[in-house]
C-alpha cells in the first residue's frame, strides 16, 4: 500500500475499533449518532469540495439534502396498490422496482424499491443544482451567499406549505433500504452495527474518490480557479462549466446523505432544509479548514456527535453561530490547520492563506 | 527538448493579426484604433510610457477584456469575442505584469494546470482514476517537470508556489504558460522585479522560447532588454500606435524620441 | 376583483412594502460604507419589535419605541466592534460568515430571552379592531403609523446623507475609502456608525410594524431574504430605488395570495430575487452600463 493510502486505511481502522470498543464497553448506543454524523458527513464533504477547493459558498445544501430526503421518503411511502393498472406501475412492478408488503397498521402496500427512488433522488437533485447553478455561479460572494440561501429557503417553504409534503409533519413510515445480502439499512437495534459499517464504508468510498478528485487534471483546474479565476481562465480552464460541475456533484453529494438519513430516521421533516442546518455545514467546513477534506470530516464528525447526543442542550444552534464567528476570527483558514501549523512548522508567514488576498482587486484596478 | 514543440516556420505568414482595435474606459482612450501584425516566429515588442495601454491591449488580445470595435486575427481565424480559455485552447498563453500564481499549490502542480489543455481527463474519470487518467497525468507530470528543469527550478517543484521568492514565481508563470504549448506567448513586463542577472537570462530564455518555434509578443518597460531581443517593436503613446518598425528604426523616430524625451517646446 | 378589496389589497401591500423598504435602505447603509451585506439585518428588526414589547407594560410606548431603538443600536455597534472593526483585510467570504454567525446568535439570544411565543406591541392608536375607512375599503389606523415613520425616516435619512458633515464624510468613505482617510476622515467609526443606523433603522421598523405582523424570534430571516431582495431590485446601494422596489414587492405579494395559497407567499419574493440576481444584478432601476456590479 502507498503512503497515499494510509489515512483510508487508518480510518477503516478507527471505524473498526470504535464498534469494537462499544460493544465490550457494552455502550452501543453510541453507534446511533456516529450513523447519523456520517450521513451529515456525506453532505459536509461535497460542500468541503466546493467551498474550500473552488471557493464557492453555498448555503443552499440543507435544501438538497431535504431534495434528496424527501424524494426518497414519498417514493418509497406512496402506495402504489390503487394506482397498479397504471402503465408505469405496471412496467415497475413487471421490472421487479416495487416492493409489496404490510405496513405496522396492516394494510397492504406496494412502494417503489428504494434503489430507484435513490436515482431518481441523485438525478433530482442533480438536475435542480444544474438549472438553480447556471445562473446563481455566476455571483461572487454576498451575491451567491444570498442567492444559495435563498435557494434553500425556496426548497424549505414548499416543503412546509405543500400537502402532499406533510408541511410541518414531514413525511414519515420511510421503510429502511433493503441491501444485498438480506441486510436493511434502517434504524432498527438489531440492525446497528450492520447500518454502521454500511454508512461509514460510504463515506470512506466517497472520501477517496474527492481525494482522487482533488489530485486529478479537474481538482487541479478547481483549485486553480480557487487560487486565482482570471490565470486559471488563461490557461484554458472553463472555469464557468468547472464550478457548475462541482456544485451538481456537491448537491448530488448531499441528496445522497439525505436519501440515507430518510431511511435510517424512517422519515424527514422541512427543518432539514431550513436556514441552520445550511449554516451548520458551512460552519463545520470552516473548522475544518476549508479546503481540508480530513478536516472536514473530523469536524464533522466530532461537532455532529456532541450536537445529536444532545451536549449542547438548548445552545444547539447558538454553538454552531459561535463556532462561525470564532473560527472567521480567530483562525480564518480552520482551526485544525492553525493547529496543524503551530505542532508542525512554528511558521506563520510562510503558511498560504484560505482566503486569497485582496491583491488582485487592486491588480484589476489598474489595468488600464 | 521534445521535437513536437518544434513547429514549421511560416515567417511570411502573420501568426496574429490585430485590426483597428478599439477600448476605452469611461472617457479614457486606452487602446485607440491600434493595428498591426506579428509574423509567424517573431519576437515582436511593445513599449510606451505608463498609461499607453499596453496591458490592456493584452488584455484584449487574450480575452480578458472586449473590444468595442476593431478584430482580431489568430492563426487565420477571428479570435475577438472569444472567452479566455477559448483563446488559450487556440494556442495563445500568457503571464501578468504582478504575477498571478496560483495560490495553495506546489510550483508542479502550477505548471501542470498549464497542462489543462492537453489532457482530457474529467470529473467522473478523475473521481475513478481510471487507468488512462492515470497514464496522462505521469505524462503531464513528466511534462511539466520538464519545463522546470528548463527554467531551472527543478528543486523547488514541491514548495508551495505563492512562498518563492518573486522572480521565481515569475519563472513558474512562464513554464505554466508554455506547458500550454502555445504558438504565441504574450510576456507583461517579464523583466519587472528582476535584478540584473535574472534580466540577462531572462533575455537567453525568451530566445530560446522562439527557437522552439513559438511566437512571442513583449511589453517591457526594460528598454535595453526590448531593444536587444525583439525582431520588431510597436510603440504606443496615449493608446496609440505612434510607431513601428526594427529597434534602430524606432530609436530614430522623431515622434518615438519626443514621447520618451519629452517635448520641451510644448512644456511651457 | 371589487374596487374595495383592490385598495385593501394595495394598502397592506404598501405597509410591508415600506418595512421590506426599511430593511433594504438598512442593508445599502452597511453596504455603502462598507461594501459587505449584513445578513444580521433581519434580526435587528426583530430585536426592536421584542425589546420595545418587554419595556412596554413599564413606560408610554413612544418612551418604549425610543429606548428600544436605542438599545438596538447599542447592540450593533457592540457587535460591529466585538466582530468586525478589529479585523485587518478582511475576506469578504469571512465577513459573510461572521454577519451570518451574528444572526445566528442574535436568533438564539432571543429564542432565550422571549422563547418562542409570537408576539406583538399595542396598537399606536387604537385596537386591533379599529379602522379608517378610506373609498370603501377598511384599514387599520396603524397602516399611517407604517407609512409615515418610514416616510420620515427616509427623509430624515436622505437630509442626513445630504446635508450634515457626517453623513457626507460617510460617503465619501464609500466613494473612496483611501481619500477619506487621507481627508481626515475616521473611516473605522464611520463604519461603526453606519452599524448603528442601521441596527437603528431596522429597530424603529420593527416596532411599528409589530402589532400588525407581529414579533417572532426566527422573523429576522424571511425580513432579511426580502430586504436584500428589494436592496437588489432597486439597485444595491440605491435607496430611492429601494423604496420604489420595496413598494412594489409588498403589493405583489398583497396580491399573491388572491391566486396562490398563503403558504407559497414567501416563495415569490426569493423567486424574485434569484430571478434580478441571475439576469439582472445591479438593479431594475439602475441602468445597465452605469451600475457595474462591485465584485469581491
Amino acid at each position: 500500500m502507498s503512503r497515499e493510502w494510509v489515512p483510508f486505511g487508518a480510518l477503516a481502522a478507527t471505524v473498526i475499533l470504535i464498534q469494537l470498543v462499544t460493544m465490550f464497553t457494552n455502550t452501543q448506543y453510541y453507534l446511533t449518532q456516529l450513523i447519523m454524523a456520517a450521513l451529515y458527513s456525506i453532505v459536509v464533504i461535497g460542500l468541503c469540495l466546493l467551498m474550500g477547493y473552488a471557493g464557492q459558498i453555498s448555503l443552499g445544501h440543507a435544501g438538497f439534502f431535504a431534495i434528496g430526503g424527501y424524494t426518497a421518503a414519498v417514493g418509497t411511502t406512496l402506495n402504489l396498490l390503487p394506482h397498479r393498472d397504471h402503465v408505469l406501475v405496471r412496467m415497475a412492478e413487471r421490472a421487479g422496482l416495487t416492493i409489496q408488503t404490510t405496513n405496522s397498521w396492516g394494510v397492504d402496500i406496494l412502494y417503489f424499491s428504494p434503489w430507484i427512488t435513490l436515482l431518481a433522488a441523485l438525478l433530482l437533485s442533480g438536475v435542480i443544482s444544474l438549472l438553480i447553478g447556471i445562473p446563481v455561479l455566476r455571483l461572487r460572494g454576498h451575491y451567491l451567499a444570498m442567492a444559495t440561501l435563498g435557494f434553500g429557503a425556496i426548497i424549505y417553504y414548499i416543503l412546509l406549505g405543500s400537502r402532499f409534503l406533510g408541511e410541518a409533519d414531514g413525511i414519515y413510515d420511510v421503510p429502511g433500504f433493503g441491501l444485498p445480502g438480506g441486510f436493511t439499512f434502517d434504524g432498527a437495534r438489531n440492525n446497528r452495527v450492520l447500518s454502521y459499517y454500511f454508512v461509514w464504508a460510504l463515506v470512506i468510498g466517497l472520501m477517496v474518490l474527492m481525494h482522487n478528485l482533488v489530485n486529478s487534471r479537474p481538482g487541479r483546474a478547481l483549485r486553480a480557479i480557487h487560487g486565482n479565476e482570471p490565470a486559471a481562465m488563461a490557461m484554458g480552464v472553463d472555469t464557468a462549466r468547472y464550478k457548475l460541475s462541482l456544485f451538481v456533484l456537491s448537491a448530488v453529494c448531499a441528496a445522497l446523505g439525505g436519501v440515507f438519513m430518510a431511511h435510517y430516521n424512517g422519515g424527514m421533516g422541512p427543518t432539514e432544509a431550513g436556514t441552520l442546518k445550511a449554516v451548520r455545514y458551512v460552519a463545520i467546513v470552516a473548522v475544518g479548514g476549508m479546503a481540508s477534506l480530513w478536516g472536514t470530516l473530523g469536524a464533522s464528525v466530532v461537532l455532529n456527535f456532541l450536537s445529536l447526543r444532545g451536549y449542547f442542550g438548548s445552545l444547539d444552534d447558538a454553538v454552531f453561530g459561535v463556532v462561525l464567528i470564532t473560527v472567521m476570527l480567530v483562525a480564518p483558514d480552520g482551526i485544525l490547520r492553525r493547529l496543524g501549523m503551530y505542532t508542525l512548522r512554528r511558521n506563520r508567514d510562510t503558511a498560504p492563506d484560505a482566503f486569497p488576498v485582496s491583491a488582485e482587486k487592486q491588480v484589476q484596478r489598474g489595468t488600464a | 527538448m521534445p521535437s513536437r514543440f518544434l513547429r514549421k516556420s511560416r515567417c511570411s505568414v502573420a501568426l496574429l493579426e490585430v485590426n483597428d482595435l478599439f477600448r476605452s474606459f469611461g472617457g479614457l482612450r486606452a487602446v485607440d484604433q491600434v493595428s498591426f501584425t506579428v509574423p509567424n516566429g517573431m519576437i515582436k515588442g511593445i513599449i510606451g510610457p505608463n498609461g499607453a495601454g499596453k496591458t490592456t491591449l493584452f488584455n484584449l488580445i487574450a480575452g480578458s477584456l472586449v473590444a468595442e470595435s476593431g478584430t482580431i486575427f489568430f492563426d487565420g481565424r477571428p479570435v475577438s469575442g472569444l472567452p479566455p480559455h477559448r483563446i488559450a485552447a487556440r494556442g495563445i498563453a500568457r503571464t501578468y505584469q504582478n504575477v498571478k500564481i496560483f495560490r495553495q499549490m506546489t510550483v508542479l502542480e502550477n505548471v501542470m494546470v498549464g497542462c489543462h489543455q492537453r489532457s482530457r481527463g474529467g470529473f467522473l474519470a478523475g473521481m475513478l482514476r481510471l487507468p488512462f487518467t492515470v497514464r496522462e497525468e505521469r505524462r503531464v507530470r513528466a511534462r511539466s517537470l520538464e519545463l522546470l528543469e528548463m527554467l531551472g527550478l527543478p528543486e523547488v517543484a514541491d514548495q508551495d508556489a505563492s512562498a518563492l521568492a518573486f522572480g521565481r514565481q515569475r519563472s513558474v508563470e512562464l513554464a505554466r504558460a508554455l506547458a500550454l504549448e502555445p504558438r504565441l506567448i504574450l510576456l507583461d513586463e517579464p523583466a519587472a522585479g528582476l535584478n540584473i542577472r535574472e534580466t540577462v537570462q531572462l533575455a537567453q530564455t525568451v530566445r530560446s522560447i522562439r527557437d522552439l518555434g513559438i511566437t512571442v509578443l513583449i511589453v517591457e518597460h526594460d528598454m535595453s532588454l526590448i531593444m536587444d531581443i525583439s525582431d520588431e517593436i510597436v510603440v504606443l503613446d496615449f493608446g496609440r500606435k505612434i510607431a513601428e518598425g526594427t529597434a534602430q528604426q524606432v530609436r530614430r523616430d522623431p515622434e518615438v524620441i519626443r514621447v520618451y524625451l519629452g517635448d520641451e517646446d510644448a512644456e511651457g | 376583483m371589487s374596487s374595495e378589496l383592490i385598495i385593501q389589497y394595495i394598502l397592506s401591500g404598501v405597509t410591508s412594502g415600506s418595512v421590506y423598504a426599511i430593511v433594504a435602505i438598512g442593508f445599502n447603509i452597511i453596504y455603502n460604507t462598507t461594501g459587505i451585506i449584513n445578513f444580521a439585518q433581519g434580526e435587528f428588526v426583530m430585536l426592536g419589535g421584542m425589546i420595545a414589547i418587554s419595556l412596554v407594560p413599564f413606560m408610554p410606548l413612544p418612551m418604549a419605541v425610543a429606548l428600544a431603538v436605542v438599545i438596538t443600536a447599542a447592540v450593533g455597534a457592540l457587535a460591529q466592534i466585538a466582530f468586525i472593526r478589529w479585523l485587518k483585510r478582511p475576506h469578504v467570504l469571512q465577513l459573510i460568515i461572521i454577519t451570518i454567525g451574528l444572526s445566528i446568535l442574535l436568533r438564539e439570544a432571543a429564542l432565550h430571552i422571549w422563547d418562542e411565543k409570537v408576539r406583538s406591541l399595542p396598537y399606536f392608536t387604537g385596537t386591533v379592531v379599529t379602522s379608517v375607512r378610506i373609498f370603501g375599503a377598511y384599514v387599520s389606523p396603524q397602516v399611517f403609523w407604517v407609512l409615515g415613520v418610514c416616510g420620515a425616516a427616509v427623509v430624515l435619512l436622505s437630509l442626513f446623507f445630504g446635508r450634515t458633515l457626517i453623513g457626507q464624510a460617510m460617503r465619501a468613505c464609500s466613494a473612496d475609502p483611501l481619500a477619506a482617510t487621507l481627508c481626515g476622515i475616521n473611516q473605522k467609526n464611520m463604519v461603526t456608525l453606519s452599524f448603528v443606523i442601521s441596527a437603528a433603522l431596522g429597530a424603529l421598523a420593527g416596532c411599528v410594524v409589530s402589532p400588525i405582523t407581529q414579533t417572532h424570534y426566527e422573523c429576522g430571516t424571511p425580513l432579511a431574504i426580502k430586504g436584500f431582495t428589494v436592496a437588489i431590485v432597486g439597485g444595491l446601494g440605491n435607496s430611492t430605488g429601494a423604496v420604489a422596489a420595496g413598494l412594489l414587492l409588498g403589493i405583489i405579494e398583497a396580491f399573491s395570495i388572491s391566486i396562490m395559497p398563503m403558504a407559497y407567499k414567501d416563495i415569490i419574493a426569493i423567486s424574485i430575487l434569484l430571478a434580478v440576481l441571475s439576469y439582472r444584478p445591479t438593479g431594475l432601476f439602475v441602468r445597465r452600463e452605469v451600475g457595474a456590479l462591485k465584485e469581491f
